[in-house]
C-alpha cells in the first residue's frame, strides 16, 4: 500500500466536451457546396453568411447571458441596436472628411470612433434601462415581457424624436468598400472585416468567461444563481455589469449591421428582434457557445437558401429552429438549470 | 335581467358604469351626432377592436399567457372573408364559407401551437409566437396569388352591406339609410353578442379555473386541474374570437392586406389597449379600445396644436410632434404596468370598493 504522500493526486474528472453541435457548421457548408455547384459562388456566400452570423452573434450574446443570469428576457434589446446604428450615423456624419479620404488609417480611426461612441452610449442607456425598466419587475415574467416591450416602444419613438423617422444612410468608408478576389471568388472587404471582428469579440468573451474570476462567477451564476449568492457574491451587481456590456455589444452590432446594410431605419431593432430570439433559442438560452453556433447557422442558411430558393429563405430561420428543437428540445447547448 | 345578461359580472363602479354607457351610446348614435365618414370609421374600428382586445384579454389577463401571435388569428379571419368573397363573388354564402374556413384554420393552428409550446415557460411561449407570427406575415405577403401580396385584396360585399344599397329613399333624421349604416349596426350587434359571450365564458367555472392558473399554476394543478388542457382551450377560444374580429374588420373595410391585419404595430396597439384598459377585466377591453382608438385618431390633432404652439422650443416641439403620439401612450403603458396593473377599470373598481367598505354599516 502506498502512503498517501506519494500518490499522485488524481485530476478531477472532466466533463466530456460536447462537440456535436460544432460539427453542424462544416456539415452545413459542405452539404451546400454540391447544391450550389460553383465553388466561387460558394465562397462568396459562405463569407456573407459568416459575416451576417458574426454580427448577429455580437448582438445576441448579451441577450442570452442576461437571460441565463437572471431569467430576464429583454424584449427591448433591439433599442440598443438601433441606438448604436444611429450614433454611428451621427459620428461618421461629423467625420465625413475622414471617411471619404482614401487613407486606410483615417477610415479606421473614424469607424473605431463611431464604434466606441456607439458602445458607450448604448452601454450607458443600458444601465439606465436596467435601473428604470427592469429592476422593478425582477422575478415577474409576465410584467417583464410587457415592460421591456414598452421600453422598446418608447425607445424607438425617442430615437425618432432625435434622429427623425426616415431612413438615414450609413456609408462605408472608402477603404472598406469594394471586394477582394480569393481565387475566382469575390469577397467584400467589409464582410472579411466583420468576420475578423466577430471572431475577436468571441475570443475575448470566451477568454473572460473561462479564464477570469468574473467569468467564472458569471458561468456559475448562469448555472445556479442561488448557490453563488449563498457563497457571498452579489449576483445583482454582476448582472448589471453583464447587462451594460450586453447593451454595449448590441450597440456595436448595430453599427456593424448599419454599415452592412448601408442605411439605418428606426424600426431596425424591432425587425432584428425575432432573429435574435430564434438564435438564442437554437443555442440554448444562456449559452454563449450555443449562441455563436446558432448565429452562424442562421447566417449561413439564410445566404445559402437565399441563393438556392429565395422563397424558402424567408422561412429558413423558423425551419432551422424547428429542426434543432426536435433534435435537442432545450437548444444546442442546454444550460443545466434546476 | 341585466345581471343575467352580464353573467353576474356587473361594472361594480358607478363611474365605470357611466363610462360604459357613454361608450355604448356614443357608438350607437355616431351616425346621428357625428357627421362624416371619419367618425363612422373610428366608431366601427372601436367595435371590432373591442372584440379583438377582449379576446386577447382572455389570454393575457385571465390566463396569464403572453402571445404575440394574436394578430395572426385576426389576420386569418380577415383573409378568410377577403379570399372567399374575391373567389366566390359578393354572396352571403361566400361570407359563411370564409368565416367557417377561417375559424377552422385558426382552430387547428392555435391547437397545434398551444399543445406544442404551452408546456414551456411564459418567455418561450412569447418568443415562439413572435417567430410564428412573423413567419405567417411573410407567408401572407409572399403567396400573392391567393392573398394579393403586399397590396392586399379589395373585394365586394353582399349587396345589403354596400353603400349603394338603400333601405328608404328619404333620409331619416338627416342620415341616409344605406348599406353602410346597416353594416355599422350589424357590426355593433355582433360586437355586443360576442362581448357578452366572452363575459359568459370568463365568469363560468371554466373561467375561474383560468384565473386560478394565472394566480398560481402549481396550486391549480395540485387541485387536480389539467392546466395544459385549460391553457390550450383558452388559447383556442381566444384565437376563435380574434378570427371573428378579423372577419368583422374585413366586412367593414371591404379590403384586407398585411398591414391592416397582420403587422406587428397592431400587436403593440393591442398590448397597449389591454394594459391601459385593464388586464383581467373584459370591461377594460371596451375602455382601452375606445380610449386608444380615439387617441390614435384625435390625439394627433391635439398634438398638432401643441406642436404649433411650441415651434420655438426645439426639443419640446419634436416631443409633441403629431407623429410621436405613440411615445406618450408608450409611457402611459409603462406607468400602467408599474402603478396600476389592473388598468383604468381595476383602478375604478378599487376606489368604488373602498368607498363602499368605508361606509359605516356597509
Amino acid at each position: 500500500m502506498n502512503s498517501p504522500a506519494t500518490t499522485a493526486i488524481e485530476p478531477l474528472p472532466t466533463v466530456k466536451p460536447d462537440r456535436l453541435p460544432l460539427m453542424l457548421l462544416p456539415v452545413l457548408a459542405l452539404v451546400a457546396l454540391p447544391l450550389i455547384g460553383s465553388a466561387s459562388t460558394w465562397v462568396t456566400l459562405t463569407f456573407a453568411g459568416l459575416a451576417m452570423g458574426m454580427i448577429i452573434f455580437i448582438i445576441a450574446s448579451g441577450l442570452t447571458l442576461v437571460f441565463g443570469l437572471m431569467d430576464v428576457l429583454n424584449f427591448g434589446h433591439g433599442v440598443f441596436i438601433t441606438l448604436g446604428a444611429f450614433m454611428a450615423t451621427s459620428v461618421l456624419g461629423l467625420m465625413t472628411g475622414w471617411t471619404t479620404s482614401t487613407s486606410l488609417l483615417l477610415n479606421l480611426v473614424a469607424v473605431l470612433a463611431a464604434m466606441l461612441v456607439a458602445m458607450s452610449v448604448a452601454g450607458g442607456v443600458g444601465a439606465v434601462f436596467e435601473r428604470v425598466i427592469i429592476r422593478p419587475v425582477y422575478g415577474q415574467p409576465l410584467k417583464q415581457i410587457l415592460i421591456t416591450m414598452g421600453g422598446m416602444i418608447v425607445g424607438e419613438e425617442l430615437i425618432k424624436v432625435v434622429w427623425g423617422p426616415e431612413a438615414r444612410p450609413l456609408l462605408l468608408p472608402t477603404a472598406f468598400q469594394g471586394s477582394i478576389l480569393m481565387g475566382e471568388a469575390a469577397v467584400e472587404k467589409y464582410r472579411l472585416i466583420s468576420v475578423v471582428l466577430g471572431l475577436i469579440v468571441f475570443a475575448i468573451m470566451t477568454w473572460v468567461l473561462t479564464h477570469t474570476k468574473v467569468g467564472l462567477l458569471i458561468r456559475a451564476g448562469v448555472h445556479d444563481r442561488e448557490m453563488v449568492e449563498s457563497l457571498g457574491y452579489r449576483i445583482r451587481r454582476l448582472f448589471i455589469g453583464v447587462f451594460v456590456v450586453g447593451s454595449a455589444l448590441a450597440g456595436l452590432g448595430g453599427v456593424m449591421w448599419g454599415l452592412y446594410q448601408q442605411s439605418v431605419i428606426p424600426q431596425l431593432g424591432s425587425q432584428v428582434n425575432v432573429l435574435l430570439f430564434i438564435v438564442i433559442i437554437i443555442g440554448g438560452m444562456g449559452s454563449v457557445t450555443g449562441c455563436f453556433i446558432g448565429a452562424m447557422l442562421v447566417g449561413l442558411l439564410a445566404n445559402y437558401t437565399g441563393f438556392l430558393a429565395p422563397k424558402v429563405a424567408l422561412f429558413s430561420n423558423i425551419l432551422l429552429m424547428v429542426i434543432v428543437l426536435l433534435w435537442r428540445p432545450e437548444g444546442l447547448y442546454p444550460v443545466g438549470k434546476k | 335581467m341585466l345581471n343575467h345578461l352580464l353573467s353576474g359580472d356587473l361594472p361594480r363602479s358607478r363611474v365605470l358604469a357611466v363610462v360604459l354607457v357613454i361608450i355604448l351610446a356614443g357608438l350607437l348614435l355616431t351616425p346621428f351626432i357625428f357627421p362624416g365618414a371619419k367618425a363612422l370609421n373610428v366608431a366601427a374600428k372601436i367595435c371590432y377592436f373591442i372584440v379583438l382586445v377582449a379576446s386577447f384579454d382572455l389570454l393575457l389577463g385571465y390566463t396569464g399567457i403572453v402571445s404575440f401571435a394574436h394578430t395572426m388569428f385576426f389576420g386569418i379571419g380577415a383573409y378568410g372573408i377577403a379570399i372567399a368573397l374575391t373567389r366566390m363573388g359578393p354572396t352571403w354564402k361566400g361570407v359563411a364559407v370564409g368565416v367557417a374556413a377561417a375559424l377552422l384554420i385558426s382552430l387547428i393552428l392555435s391547437l397545434v401551437i398551444g399543445l406544442f409550446s404551452l408546456r414551456v415557460k411564459a418567455m418561450f411561449y412569447a418568443m415562439i409566437t413572435l417567430a410564428v407570427a412573423s413567419a405567417f406575415m411573410t407567408m401572407a405577403s409572399q403567396f400573392s396569388d391567393i392573398t394579393g401580396g403586399e397590396d392586399g385584396l379589395s373585394f365586394k360585399v353582399p349587396e345589403l352591406l354596400t353603400p349603394g344599397f338603400s333601405l328608404r329613399e328619404a333620409p331619416f333624421l338627416g342620415v341616409s339609410l344605406d348599406g353602410k349604416l346597416i353594416t355599422f349596426y350589424l357590426l355593433i350587434a355582433v360586437t355586443v353578442v360576442l362581448f357578452l359571450l366572452m363575459l359568459r365564458i370568463v365568469n363560468s367555472p371554466f373561467g375561474r379555473v383560468l384565473q386560478a392558473i394565472r394566480e398560481n399554476e402549481f396550486r391549480a394543478e395540485a387541485l387536480g386541474y389539467r392546466t395544459v388542457s385549460y391553457r390550450t382551450s383558452s388559447n383556442v377560444l381566444s384565437a376563435m374570437f380574434a378570427t371573428l374580429a378579423g372577419a368583422l374588420m374585413a366586412l367593414w373595410m371591404r379590403y384586407n392586406g398585411p398591414d391592416t391585419s397582420l403587422s406587428f404595430e397592431i400587436m403593440i396597439d393591442l398590448l397597449l389597449m389591454v394594459v391601459i384598459g385593464g388586464m383581467g377585466t373584459l370591461y377594460g377591453a371596451v375602455v382601452g379600445a375606445a380610449i386608444f382608438i380615439v387617441a390614435q385618431n384625435y390625439l394627433q390633432e391635439l398634438m398638432k396644436l401643441a406642436s404649433s404652439a411650441s415651434v420655438k422650443i426645439p426639443l419640446l416641439r419634436d416631443l409633441v410632434h403629431p407623429d410621436r403620439w405613440l411615445l406618450w401612450l408608450g409611457l402611459l403603458f409603462i406607468l400602467s404596468v408599474y402603478k396600476f396593473p389592473t388598468g383604468i377599470v381595476g383602478k375604478l373598481r378599487l376606489s368604488a370598493w373602498r368607498k363602499r367598505t368605508a361606509q359605516p354599516g356597509a
